[in-house]
């Protein structure tokens, strides 16, 4: 089936079975592998891109779902080669460690963000259940999306 | 882990849709925001030949006021009502059942016709719709017809949509003033599906409980209501001790579930105990 759709801002065309995965698509059509993929079962959020502004799980929405949609995957995120607040600050806080969750907590962050500027510790906690880090204990993820949250206020 | 090979529509309109539910017959299934579809393609728990795509019909989305009840279309999200204003304010506990379900990827993408179609035990709207005295519409071949909550789920994963009828909306009466309303539940660490999720409305009037609403979900094979808890609130004064002994009736009427979470024995028991808790916050907010 022909679906087109947006991604990171340019409309790009593509042939698939209905049965392909957004994930997939991304990864294996467009070649945008930051979009990680881990549990395949709704749980972990390492696929999370942005489809229309809205955080999703790209392993539980069919391509074919995502015809005429805007995705935004973690490549499209800084603009003019300037990395976006939240990304600057997971660098600096140390919110990452091994760095596999990190392109989906990102943008589930980036929504957060999106639909509450200033949220407290416990919104951002709230925020982010969909996504499950290994490494960190959430501590500095926690801190960069609040030292983001401050930064994009300026 | 993706889903079996399938054939693939998209129709314009909600009759356009039942048309093909009737073309296909049982070949066919919905795909609504595809939250519990989609996980059980993959799995290969099923393996349908077609997925009809209901995603985008236009008009079948969103929430207006008519009459006294908020009618819902069936491919409203749970983030949308769970952010709605407007059901914030004329029915908090709906919005307040929305917000505890799955994580904000899930509520993002699912719907609340395809939660209550696919009537997963565990499910959280099921216990606020019968609490609300909702009533669910399906539009079939020959129209629209509409039933009761309480009368819509008929088991695990059954309810009473029969042949080629889809779900169309829901329609919420909105509580009247002087009551309150509460969801709450034991919810399962890693998903967030209720083990015991209660939603309770409490109406009061001249400091008596005027009527009592009480929905279980999580359970038993189906959401239920809880109706001997209803009955013993009836007239009486919303204090802690009426309270206490009305939620002790909370699991009289059903065989709790058994499984990996929990015991019959403690599901009964969290039944009592999250029932008690809904009333008395319920009381809370429908004095404030
Ligand atoms: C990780 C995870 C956690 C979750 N946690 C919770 C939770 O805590 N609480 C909770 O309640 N739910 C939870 N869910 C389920 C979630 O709420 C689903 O979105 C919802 O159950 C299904 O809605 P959907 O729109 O995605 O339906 P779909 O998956 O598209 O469809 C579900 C079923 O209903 C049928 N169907 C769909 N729409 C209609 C219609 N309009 N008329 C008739 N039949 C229809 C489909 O054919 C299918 O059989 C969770 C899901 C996931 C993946
Ligand atoms: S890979 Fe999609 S949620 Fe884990
Ligand atoms: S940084 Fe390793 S999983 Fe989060």
């Amino acid at each position: 089936m022909e679906i087109s759709l947006s991604i990171n801002g340019g409309v790009r065309s593509f042939d698939v079975e209905p049965r392909t995965l957004l994930v997939h698509l991304l990864r294996d059509e467009a070649g945008l592998t930051g979009t990680h993929i881990a549990c395949e079962t709704t749980t972990c959020g390492a696929c999370t891109v942005l489809m229309d502004g809205q955080a999703v799980k790209s392993c539980t929405v069919l391509a074919v779902q995502a015809d005429g949609a805007e995705v935004t995957t973690i490549e499209g995120l800084a603009e003019n080669g300037k990395l976006h607040p939240l990304q600057e600050q997971f660098w600096e806080k140390h919110g990452l460690q091994c760095g596999f969750c990190t392109p989906g907590m990102i943008l589930t962050a980036a929504q957060l963000l999106e639909r509450n500027s200033d949220p407290s510790e416990e919104e951002i906690r709230h925020g982010i259940e969909g996504n499950l880090c290994r490494c960190t204990g959430y501590e500095h993820i926690v801190d960069a999306i609040q030292a983001a949250a401050a930064d994009m206020k300026k | 882990m993706i889903p079996a090979d399938v054939d693939y529509y998209r129709p314009a309109t909600l009759e356009e849709a039942v048309k093909m539910l009737q073309n296909y017959g049982t070949e066919a299934k919905l795909l609504s925001g595809g939250h519990s579809l989609l996980p059980i393609l993959k799995a290969r728990l099923a393996q349908p030949e077609i997925l009809i795509d209901i995603g985008h019909i236009p008009g079948m989305s969103g929430m207006v006021m008519e009459n006294n009840a908020i009618v819902i279309g069936a491919l409203t999200t749970h983030h949308e009502i769970a952010s709605s204003p407007i059901v914030q304010k004329a029915c908090f506990l709906l919005a307040e059942t929305a917000g505890q379900i799955g994580d904000v990827q899930v509520r993002n993408r699912g719907t609340i016709g395809g939660s209550l179609a696919h009537a997963d035990p565990a499910a959280d709207y099921p216990a606020a719709m019968i609490a609300l005295d909702a009533e669910i519409v399906l539009t079939g071949p020959e129209g629209a017809r509409s039933m009761r909550a309480e009368n819509f789920f008929e088991g695990a994963y059954e309810t009473a949509i029969v042949g080629n009828e889809i779900l169309s909306s829901v329609v919420v009466p909105i509580p009247p003033s002087g009551s309150g309303g509460v969801y709450c539940k034991a919810a399962q660490g890693a998903s967030g599906f209720a083990v015991c999720g209660v939603a309770a409305t409490l109406t009061l009037g001249n400091g008596t409980i005027e009527s009592a609403g009480v929905g279980i979900t999580g359970v038993a094979g189906a959401a239920y209501r809880a109706n001997r808890v209803e009955e013993a609130l009836a007239g009486l004064a919303p204090t802690a001790e009426n309270i206490e002994t009305a939620a002790a009736h909370a699991a009289d009427e059903v065989d709790p579930l058994e499984d990996f979470y929990a015991s019959a024995d403690f599901r009964r028991q969290l039944a009592r105990v999250w029932t008690g808790r809904a009333l008395a916050q319920a009381a809370e907010r429908a004095k404030s």
